[in-house]
């Protein structure tokens, strides 16, 4: 790291930048009333998000894929949740899986 | 505060302590891997605090450590922290006004979105959100220091499969709205896009991209014409 100058502004630029884009929402949110059909396709908005965010983080690392074991553990954690199992049983199941996976040989 | 603490179901409390305890671990990697990749000691401390926003830290730390330009860095940080806006749009009830705003603004991850977003109502929806959220940012940032100032501790948390109980985590948090037809065709098709383009383009923009989704998305009971 040969300018911490240069870094500081950095981070000072995506800390401020990321908190007005979190404060966007709320903020718009208070100037407009919204009919209940925005406000649910709002809600369905972040759903959509957060299921592609799973798909991605679940199936891809970088720009390529995330090899077996970690598609495998989400999946038996997410049958598991499905299977309304407990909260900490899934989360367990899914690292154990990927983990034990990767401790036989499995990428 | 207080009242938000008697409103938390205690299943609901464990549960969010398990995924903070999770975040924690990962904070204890983003340290020692700052640090071991040469970055001073407050560079993950001061991003932790004030960025506070995973994925977009580990981005940054990673171009910054591999040589470079900090300002990439904070162009890839931005992008993947745009998912945010939609965020903020869906639980600005659970949110509040005034320094409730700020703070609560502030401490908007993933996790307790998810979580805000699996309860029916209103006030269970603002204490797990408030909780999760406060945990979070307390557990994480505990986590980074720790893992700062120890170095290689955990530098790999993939050995222990948290790269999958994260998505497992956040799937487990949204299979109940997925129960609802259209909600589940426009996630679908959403998560589809994201990954097809995930080869192409740049980190953040794929899983943004998603929204496409919600073309296909029809809800069942529409009285009034569009």
């Amino acid at each position: 790291m040969d300018n911490p100058a240069l870094v500081l502004a950095a981070i000072l630029v995506l800390a401020a930048g990321t908190f007005a884009l979190r404060v966007a929402g709320p903020l718009m949110r208070s100037r407009f009333e919204l009919s209940d059909r925005v406000q649910q396709l709002l809600s369905t908005a972040a759903v959509v998000l957060l299921a592609a965010l799973v798909a991605t983080a679940a199936l891809t690392a970088g720009h390529t894929h995330a090899g077996i074991a970690r598609p495998v553990g989400v999946l038996v954690g997410g049958v598991l949740a499905w299977r309304r199992a407990p909260f900490v049983l899934v989360v367990v199941a899914a690292a154990a899986t990927a983990a034990g996976l990767r401790l036989l040989g499995v990428p | 505060m207080r009242s938000t603490w008697r409103t938390l179901d205690p299943g609901l409390a464990r549960d969010i302590a398990l995924v903070c305890l999770a975040d924690g671990v990962v904070g204890l990697s983003y340290g020692a891997i700052s640090v071991g990749g040469g970055l001073d000691l407050w560079v993950p401390i001061a991003m932790s605090l004030l960025v506070f926003a995973g994925a977009s830290q580990f981005l940054f730390v990673g171009i910054v450590a591999a040589g470079g330009s900090p300002i990439a860095a904070t162009v890839a940080g931005l992008l993947v922290n745009s998912r945010h806006v939609a965020f903020g749009l869906a639980v600005s009830d659970v949110i509040g006004h005034g320094w409730r705003r700020a703070l609560g603004s502030h401490v908007m991850t993933d996790e307790n979105v998810a979580f805000a977003l699996g309860q029916d109502e209103l006030r269970h929806r603002r204490a797990a959100y408030w909780v999760c959220g406060i945990g979070i940012f307390v557990c994480w940032n505990a986590g980074v220091v720790v893992g700062a100032l120890a170095g290689s501790v955990i530098t790999d948390t993939d050995a222990f499969g948290l790269d999958a109980a994260f998505p497992a985590v956040l799937l487990a948090l949204v299979l109940p709205s997925l129960k609802d037809k259209a909600t589940r065709t426009a996630a679908l098709a959403g998560s589809v896009v994201a990954l097809a383009v995930t080869p192409f383009l740049p980190a953040g923009l794929p899983v943004l991209l998603a929204l496409v989704g919600l073309l296909f998305y029809r809800p069942a009971r529409t009285l009034e014409p569009a």
